[in-house]
């Protein structure tokens, strides 16, 4: 059907869409200026909606649940690296809100189709795809496409469709509810985290695909030009332009190991004996095809691969990023980077998320290694360190939910529940989800990131890795402030659906970006009124998931025991820890940090102040709104961060 | 006298379409890379690789033009006059490389006037300007 499209304020497209997939009904509305000005898009516009929306019993996998399709305020807009898109639902995996983003191409399209936002609810009757070309949108049948993987699904789409549609696909995982399945786009981009290939899944929808033909409109067009020209010749040469272009995330591999936090073996150690056969040399030297960036990004951080090994078929992929290259790499023992690159497109196509998918398939290796599991349960197979040959058996069990491979359908926590006899203390996550690569027993703060991190452990949200390298690692002090400091500014990056991976690398300052910002919508905010819009989305995030979970927020935020239990047994920082009294610490630290009372629950003080007196209505009525603080909340909640050299 | 064109190295290009975003921008003042006069081919997922596709200079478009609305510039640009151009696309069916563009706003054929704001923003070097010495003749 052709919808009916409306004007966008500057720098939206207008319309946004609002489909229930039970009925077919698809609706077109003035996309909401208010909620993009308050909430600025993205992630933002996401957790208000859901927040107001979903019941709080609502099954995650139930026609109840949104799936919601952001592009936020600054995709598309000629900014360097706009390109997401988020996506966002209540999470399978954590029970709270969750969301999670890509770059590619997506999220811009959907704009020059003219939308920004596209909501959908309920379940469709049979395997379903959004087709999206300008002003036609339609459900159409996806029968002939369900069961095929993520990688294949978008090949034969574009051929169904034309090359330029731009296709967002799940994989067999998430259409067996695989709770870490994620949404793959552009051969190989990825919204991995919190399930959101599950959630679309459930609701039956196998593809997106969308062209867009149109414009976006901004503020100051001239300025914008003149501006975002200016900071892509300017940092051309920034020293770090070379080696981020050439290996793009891999880079940190050998970093990592070096500094002795690279997850190795299910986090047992942190140190890997065999990097050099998967970290960014390798890749580059034995995969590499060709560098690959996002719309409008000049740094292609994208590393586009094959995997050659003996007796399988050659794979094309994009990757393996960092984050696959640690957890599917030394957390899994592997030797070369053709077995890494090789797992990475196996769980891409069939569409889990490389991260947890690293994370759940280095659990069971360790169960296995402790004889928690056995080749009984493994179908006569082994679960062996460094075997590609049975992750790949152990992944088709998961896939398929055959015997054990069903208890891990639904990450480590559950899995560890189980198996039991005390598993879960090496189940490597925090509130279901499991962690991003890197150890936090000798890097206090980005433990801390992990254990705080609103959508379950991520390192995304507070990467302060590099903060406990210059800080000093063997002491937790003042690493609570940096955290919340860095929980405001880079959530802000997805709220706006734009890459943060050059702000951190090229050194540019926020205030560029939040210029940007206002020439794109005319705004004039400040850097201060973003990141203060930014706080109120974590805490609404926080008071959704206390709603749903109805406990103390403190009682959700421990990492498994291993982290404070195990000292480091090898390496660099062999005899390293982190103690239970300095996680307890981090946790006084932090909470007092953002105004929430000592049992992790936030204050009406700092709600009020947010804004957000409906949720603090919400956790009283529930006993969940934090005491009053002795001394009031702090006026500056996170302290400005300037990363040190180190 | 100098002509100028743009080469390509495709190997080095990412896909990144910073060029196209450019391209529209400076010549429509409207960010919509639809408004383009270069394009990049993908060829994913095998073998894995984007093609830039320019402008070459054949000429092809100015010899089968029905309306004399181009013109071969100095600098060795095919220029489409608007006011002249039908919008029939005969130029089109016979560009190779497939750079002449129509748009559902635009009455008149796209094709690149050699201003490398494109080369200008490529950060890769997989477009760069190619210029050429000819001796005048008089
Ligand atoms: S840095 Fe990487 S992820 Fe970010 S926009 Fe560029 S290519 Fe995409
Ligand atoms: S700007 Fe350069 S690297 Fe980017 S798409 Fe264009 S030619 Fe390719
Ligand atoms: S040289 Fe100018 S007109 Fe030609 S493709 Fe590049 S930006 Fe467009």
């Amino acid at each position: 059907m052709i919808v009916q499209k409306y004007p966008g304020a500057d720098g939206l497209a207008g319309t946004t869409l609002r489909i229930n997939l039970t009925t077919g009904e698809i609706k077109s509305l003035p996309t909401d200026t208010r909620l993009m000005r308050e909430w600025f898009g993205g992630r933002g516009a996401i957790a208000k909606i859901i927040y107001d929306e979903v019941p709080r019993d609502a099954d995650p996998l139930g026609p109840k649940n949104l799936f919601i399709m952001s592009a936020g305020v600054m995709s598309g807009c000629f900014i360097p690296a706009g390109a997401k898109i988020g996506f966002g639902s209540v999470s399978p995996l954590t029970n709270g809100h969750g969301d999670s983003n890509m770059g590619g191409h997506l999220g811009p399209t959907l704009k020059f189709a003219g939308y920004d936002m596209v909501i959908m609810s309920g379940i469709a009757p049979k395997p379903s795809y959004l087709f999206i070309d300008d002003d036609v949108v339609e459900l159409r049948d996806a029968s002939q496409y369900w069961g095929m993987g993520s990688l294949e699904c978008e090949p034969a789409l574009k051929k169904d469709l034309g090359e330029d549609f731009e296709i967002a696909t799940i994989g067999p995982a998430a259409e067996n509810g695989i709770l870490f399945s994620c949404i793959t786009h552009d051969f190989g981009r990825q919204a991995g985290r919190t399930g959101q290939g599950a959630v679309m899944g459930s609701k039956k929808l196998k593809a997106i695909a969308v062209r867009g033909t149109g414009g976006i409109k901004v503020h100051d067009l001239a300025g914008l030009t003149e501006h975002v020209t200016a900071i892509i010749k300017r940092t051309q040469t920034h020293p770090n332009m070379e080696p981020w272009q050439k290996y793009g995330t891999a880079f940190f591999i050998d970093w990592s190991n070096k500094n002795a936090v690279i997850p190795t073996r299910n986090f047992q150690t942190t140190h890997y004996e065999n990097i050099d056969g998967i970290n960014g040399e390798a890749l580059v030297e034995k995969c590499l095809i060709t560098h690959k960036a996002c719309f409008g990004c000049w740094m292609n951080c994208g590393k586009y691969t094959k995997a050659v090994i003996p007796g399988k078929k050659t794979v094309y992929l994009e990757g393996p990023e960092y984050e696959t290259g640690a957890l599917c790499g030394s957390n899994l023992g592997m030797t070369d980077i053709n077995q890494v690159a090789y797992l990475n497109w196996l769980l891409d196509n069939v569409g889990m998320d490389t991260m947890s998918g690293g994370g759940v398939i280095a659990f069971g290796m360790e169960c296995f290694q402790r004889g928690l599991i056995t080749t009984d349960d493994l179908e006569g197979h082994t679960l062996n360190w460094g075997s590609v040959e049975d992750a790949e058996h152990f992944v088709d069990m998961i896939v398929n939910r055959r015997g054990i491979g069903d208890w891990f359908a639904g990450g480590t926590k559950r899995a560890a529940e189980k198996i039991g006899r005390d598993s879960i203390k090496f189940a490597m996550q925090v509130k279901g989800q499991e962690m991003s690569g890197y150890d936090g027993r000798h890097a206090p703060g980005m433990l801390l990131a992990y254990m705080t991190c609103d959508i379950g452990a991520h390192h995304n949200r507070a990467w302060t890795i590099t903060v406990d390298m210059a800080e000093g690692r063997d002491t937790v002090e003042g690493r609570a402030k940096v955290v919340v400091y860095l929980q405001h500014i880079r959530p802000l990056f997805d709220c706006w659906c734009i890459c943060r991976l050059f702000w951190g690398e090229l050194d540019i300052e926020p205030e560029e970006i939040v210029e940007s910002l206002n020439h794109i919508t005319g705004w004039n905010i400040d850097t201060a009124e973003a990141l203060k819009t930014s706080e109120k989305v974590w805490n609404l995030v926080r008071c959704h998931y206390l709603e749903r979970n109805r406990a103390n927020g403190r009682t959700f935020d421990y990492p498994p025991a291993r982290s404070w239990e195990d000292k480091i047994p090898t390496g660099p920082s062999a005899g390293k820890g982190v103690s239970k009294e300095q996680v307890e610490t981090m946790l006084d630290e932090y909470y007092a940090c953002r105004g929430w009372d000592n049992d992790g629950n936030p204050s009406r003080e700092v709600l009020h102040d947010l804004k957000l007196d409906f949720a603090a209505d919400n956790l009283e009525k529930i006993g969940l709104l934090g005491k009053p603080l002795p001394d009031g909340i702090p006026a500056v909640r996170g302290e400005r961060y300037k990363p040190k050299a180190f | 006298m100098e002509i100028k064109r743009i080469k390509v190295v495709s190997s080095k290009c990412t896909g990144c379409r910073l060029c196209m975003q450019i391209c529209a921008i400076s010549h429509h003042e409207e960010i919509n890379p639809r408004k383009t006069r270069l394009k990049i081919e993908a060829h994913f997922p095998e073998p894995g690789v984007y093609k830039p596709r320019v402008c070459t200079q054949c000429g092809k478009c100015l010899e089968v033009c029905p309306e004399n609305a181009i013109y071969r510039r100095e600098d060795g640009a095919f220029i489409v006059i608007p006011e002249k151009c039908t919008n029939c696309g005969e130029c089109i069916a016979v560009c190779k490389p497939g750079v002449i563009f129509q748009h559902r706003d635009l009455d008149y054929v796209l094709i690149c006037d050699n201003c490398f704001k494109c080369t200008e923003l490529c950060n890769t070097g997989a477009i760069t300007i190619h210029t050429r010495v000819v001796k005048e003749d008089k």
